[in-house]
């Protein structure tokens, strides 16, 4: 009986009631929102393998290593499989559709890469058409590319109108897999270059190695820049963690403003819901003397005001849960440029829980201690 | 006449201060959001903006998107060089340079963790075509040796930028010999040595842009036409503010958008609070609105004193998250710039236009919030309201 | 009845009825009476009986369903809901039985509230405020909040606030319920003395049967219909 009290009682004050569920709601929503927002910078991280690592000229990522080196960093020992490639970006069209595009050794990248999942089919036509190109299912979405279609990229680093023919769509196989890459061949890259640019011939823009075992990583990375050091070329092996994480530090700035806002936003909706709870408890502490006076005891009062906090702050929550995915979205389509996987986590949303929890439990504490100390006589007085 | 006094609504905040604080404080939350991300957009435009001259050009190769993707071969610069339009100066040079520029990895001091940092190899000509720059410290470094100049901000936070501190690349022991002030702009986190020695350090045998001064800003547009319809040359023209605008785009975008995303989130919740926090104080007083309007008050006196409350919230939220914005002031960021992949540093600027929009803003929250309950309060049903005391 | 010169109220076939839901209550029934000015009238009756019913009628805070009410020569059920405020106003002084002092308003400045609506300057609406303290006794304390005072000196401010305005008439609905014996009797003898001196009418619902006492003339409430008391 109590139960059924419980969930009539929030609607009693139906707008206030109405209203703090939607504050909750909104508060949930942004939390949600700007935990997405800081996963989706860590995404290229969560899609890392420990068994890969990344070679770059160690002056920057902008300077180019030699093709001579693939074949000596095969010989390192503890280095299972070699790939190698360029980044090519590149725009679509025009140029607010920026490609996220790479030129790979096809076999090596595949194998090392068993996550960008292709029919074997499709593989096999990849990997013999030199002019060919694999993308993503999102991207392929995105554009409405379908298998045979002949894509034409505009280059920013290697000018010139590039054209491929798609001969593959790739799957992600985990979540936090992007779906939204370009991969096409390195030869194609560098023959074009002979020609057009044979300076900027045979030259790689990074090596992508893989370790027999993830333990190996770090005695590997060092083998290889000590290999190349006092070289035209000196590199800085890292593993692939560490070579996303490398980007990250640099936006490091926003990333904590946008986590510092995220856990205000709580803190504030938690006050304000703390403040309405605290409003209805003053007006019914009549009520609650008459209960006592029936015989409920000062727990039972406890339980009420509790229940009724947390079942406001848990609707409030689920709609917030339920309003961030179409959130998430729009976001996704607006800011699909910078965040190739913009996903909701399964840890977001357990936060989300946590919080509404949070806020319900805070929210109920004075309230509830005020009714369990309530002397009936206090409480009668002042129905009068 | 006939208004009910504005002390009334004043009074009755001061009264139930707890709430009027917390609902005021999320309204402060809000502004403080809204106003920083227009104090962020404002900040980097200005630092890229600022960075630019109208009375310079930059020319690229076409299709890249900045110095660093560019290349730009020697003849091609030659060509660049030898167009009419450019101004020349008081020794009667031309005022052009041919630029070369890319990223290096540095680590930053304090917290090692490396970044990007842009070196530009300048020409003779290069510090006089940027009037904001002026060399603050030491001196420009000597042809032939392995000698920099370092940006304020590069040398401020960068190991090994510092007047006197070495950095090692291009497999050379490069001297910081002078540190050069560039204000707010972008300048101030690049590093510049000489052109020819860069280039040899890095066997970059290609420029990056050409920078001259027009020696009539109006004619912009016939030498960009001249230049990018030239068979020879594959390259695209802007006027250096342009130039550096573009170059913010991307993240001016991001900042709206998720400033935009954020501030309508947060003034829906916060209209929410001022929407509970007024109902509640309806529902505190109806027995004083039945009195008011019983002694002869008009409704529209009522929903006007409410609604007067409801702004009052609004204008303590926004002047206080205003008061904490303008701290905001004191703060750097640097941050990768997604376009150029170079490290750049701006800083929250706040303009009085952005001080009155975050102030219009909270107001019109505070109108949104109060307006329901105000009708409410002036629609009541006397006698009822008369007998709730 | 009486009729020295022409009465203050003029009450008319009023019919008044409550919806409660579906239902249609009745409440007042074909009324039709006179206050002479200058009375102090008691309207007693049973708790239901309508007399808060029909003072709120007289007092333009409520629209009958059907009859005429005329108060100092105005025809009040004419009037629209704006008009009927503005006549309020200035023409009619309310004593609650709760007082209904707005609590974060000082004494002095709940009285001067009703003197808003009016055209005065602040230097004058002050004074009549002032004057009006000083005669129910209370000028000592003008600047004090409606917490910090008694029950009884609440009501004093309440009274003050009814006359300030110099209305027509003064409606007062269990002004002394909510009062101890000794506060009740010095309110009434306020009323009564207001009522003498300045040949205030009052018209006044009460329980309270040394309230009926004070007053002139004695009216019955039952069941919607009214009679005369003796």
């Amino acid at each position: 009986m109590l139960l059924k009290l419980l969930f009539k009682n929030p609607f009693r004050h139906k707008l206030r009631a109405v209203l703090t569920i939607l504050g909750i709601a909104v508060a949930i929503l942004s939390f949600g929102i700007l935990r997405t927002v800081v996963g989706a910078w860590y995404a290229g991280v969560e899609a890392s393998s420990a068994t890969r690592l990344v070679t770059r000229n160690s002056i920057s990522i902008i300077f180019p290593l030699p093709l001579s080196y693939a074949e000596k960093i095969r010989q390192v020992d503890g280095v299972k499989a070699v790939s190698y490639g360029n980044w090519f970006g590149g725009t679509y069209i025009n140029e607010k559709n920026f490609i996220a595009s790479f030129a790979v050794e096809p076999v090596s990248y595949l194998k090392m890469f068993p996550e960008l999942v292709l029919p074997p089919d499709q593989e096999k036509a990849f990997i013999g058409d030199r002019k060919s190109c694999f993308v993503g299912r999102k991207l392929a979405e995105r554009f409405h590319w379908k298998i045979g279609d002949t894509i034409t990229l505009k280059g920013n680093i290697f000018p010139g109108n590039w054209e491929f023919v798609l001969k593959g769509i790739y799957k992600g196989k985990f979540k936090s897999t992007p779906e939204d890459q370009f991969r096409f061949h390195w030869d194609y890259l560098n023959e074009t270059m002979k020609k057009t640019a044979p300076r900027r011939a045979d030259q790689i823009g990074f090596y992508m190695i893989e370790v027999k075992s993830p333990e190996l990583a770090a005695r590997v990375a060092q083998d290889i820049d000590r290999m190349f050091k006092n070289s035209l070329a000196e590199t800085i092996t890292e593993t692939e963690k560490a070579f996303q994480l490398g980007f990250i530090s640099m936006v490091e700035a926003i990333v904590i403003a946008i986590q510092l806002v995220s856990f205000v936003v709580v803190v504030i909706i938690m006050a304000v819901a703390a403040n309405t709870m605290a409003m209805t408890a003053r007006e019914r502490i009549g009520e609650y003397a008459v209960l006592k006076t029936l015989g409920f005891g000062g727990w039972d009062i406890a339980f009420l005001v509790f229940g009724e906090s947390l079942f406001l702050s848990m609707a409030g929550c689920a709609i917030g849960i339920a309003l961030t995915f179409p959130a998430a979205a729009w976001f996704r389509a607006e800011l699909g440029d910078y965040f190739p996987v913009f996903n909701v986590a399964n840890k977001t949303i357990y936060m989300d829980v946590a919080a509404g929890l949070v806020v319900g439990t805070v929210a109920a504490v004075f309230p509830v201690w005020r009714a369990i100390t309530l002397r009936i006589a206090d409480g009668l007085r002042r129905i009068g | 006449m006939g208004a009910i006094p504005f002390s009334y609504s004043l009074r009755n905040l001061w009264t139930r201060r707890l709430t009027t604080s917390l609902t005021a404080g999320g309204m402060a939350l809000v502004v403080f959001v809204f106003a920083s991300v227009l104090m962020l957009s404002e900040g980097l435009r200005k630092t890229l903006v600022d960075t630019g001259s109208y009375d310079n050009a930059v020319v690229i190769r076409k299709s890249a998107e900045s110095e660093v993707q560019s290349g730009v071969e020697r003849t091609q610069a030659s060509i660049i060089e030898s167009q009419p339009e450019i101004a020349v100066g008081a020794d009667g040079e031309r005022l052009v340079a041919k630029e070369v520029v890319v990223l290096i990895n540095l680590p930053k001091r304090g917290s090692d963790k490396p970044s990007n940092v842009e070196i530009r190899g300048i020409g003779r000509h290069s510090m006089s075509l940027r009037l904001q720059v002026r060399l603050a410290e030491g001196r420009m470094p000597r042809p032939g040796l392995a000698e920099i100049i370092a940006g304020q901000g590069v040398a401020k936070r960068f190991k090994g930028a510092g007047l006197g501190e070495t950095l090692r690349f291009g497999m050379r022991e490069w001297t910081v010999v002078g540190i050069f002030d560039a204000g707010n702009t972008g300048f101030s986190s690049e590093i510049w040595g000489d052109a020819d020695q860069l280039m040899q350090a890095f066997r970059r045998p290609v420029y990056s842009s050409v920078i001259f001064r027009l020696r009539d800003p109006s004619e912009f547009g016939r030498v960009k036409t001249r230049l990018e319809s030239d068979p020879r040359l594959s390259v695209d023209a802007r006027r250096e503010t342009k130039y550096y605008s573009d170059q913010s785009e991307l993240m001016a975008k991001f900042l709206r958008i998720m400033g935009l995303a954020l501030t309508v989130i947060f003034s829906i919740g916060a209209v929410i609070g001022a929407m509970i926090t007024m109902y509640a104080a309806v529902s505190n007083r109806v027995g004083e609105i039945g009195t008011l309007r019983a002694l002869g008050f008009r409704r529209r006196s009522v929903v006007l004193s409410f609604i007067m409350e409801s702004l009052l919230l609004g204008l303590t939220g926004g002047l206080a998250g205003l008061f904490f914005a303008s701290f905001l002031q004191f703060f750097t960021i640097s941050t990768m710039n997604w376009q150029t992949f170079s490290e750049l540093a701006f800083t929250f600027t706040l303009t009085f236009e952005i001080a009155w929009k975050s102030l219009a803003f909270s107001l019109v929250m505070g109108l949104i919030g109060g307006v329901l309950p105000a009708f409410r309060a002036a629609n009541m049903n006397i006698v009822e309201a008369l007998r709730t005391s | 009845m009486d009729a020295r010169t022409a009465p203050m109220v003029q009450v008319r076939d009023v019919v008044k009825s409550y919806h409660r839901g579906s239902q249609v209550v009745p409440v007042l029934m074909d009324i039709t009476f006179d206050i002479g000015e200058g009375e102090f009238v008691a309207l007693m009756g049973p708790s239901g009986s309508g007399k808060s019913t029909l003072l709120n009628l007289i007092a333009g805070l409520d629209k009958a369903d059907s009859g005429i009410i005329n108060v100092g020569g105005v025809d009040i059920t004419a009037l629209s809901e704006t008009e009927l405020a503005a006549w309020r106003a200035t023409s009619v002084g309310f004593i609650f039985q709760f007082y209904n002092l707005i609590p974060v308003l000082t004494a002095i400045e709940n009285v001067e509230l009703p003197l808003v609506l009016t055209g005065l300057s602040r230097r004058e609406r002050r004074e009549h405020a002032e004057t009006a303290l000083s005669v129910v006794g209370l000028d000592d304390r003008m600047d004090h909040y409606p917490s910090q005072l008694s029950g009884g000196q609440q009501q004093r401010v309440a009274i003050a606030r009814a006359v300030v305005t110099d209305p027509a008439i003064i409606v007062a609905d269990e002004p002394t319920g909510d009062l101890d014996k000794v506060s009740a009797l010095e309110i009434l003898d306020l009323m009564e003395r207001l009522n003498h001196e300045s040949s205030k009418t009052i018209i006044m619902v009460t329980h309270d049967p040394r309230a009926a006492e004070k007053a002139h003339v004695l009216r019955h409430l039952d069941k919607g219909v009214l009679t005369n008391a003796s």
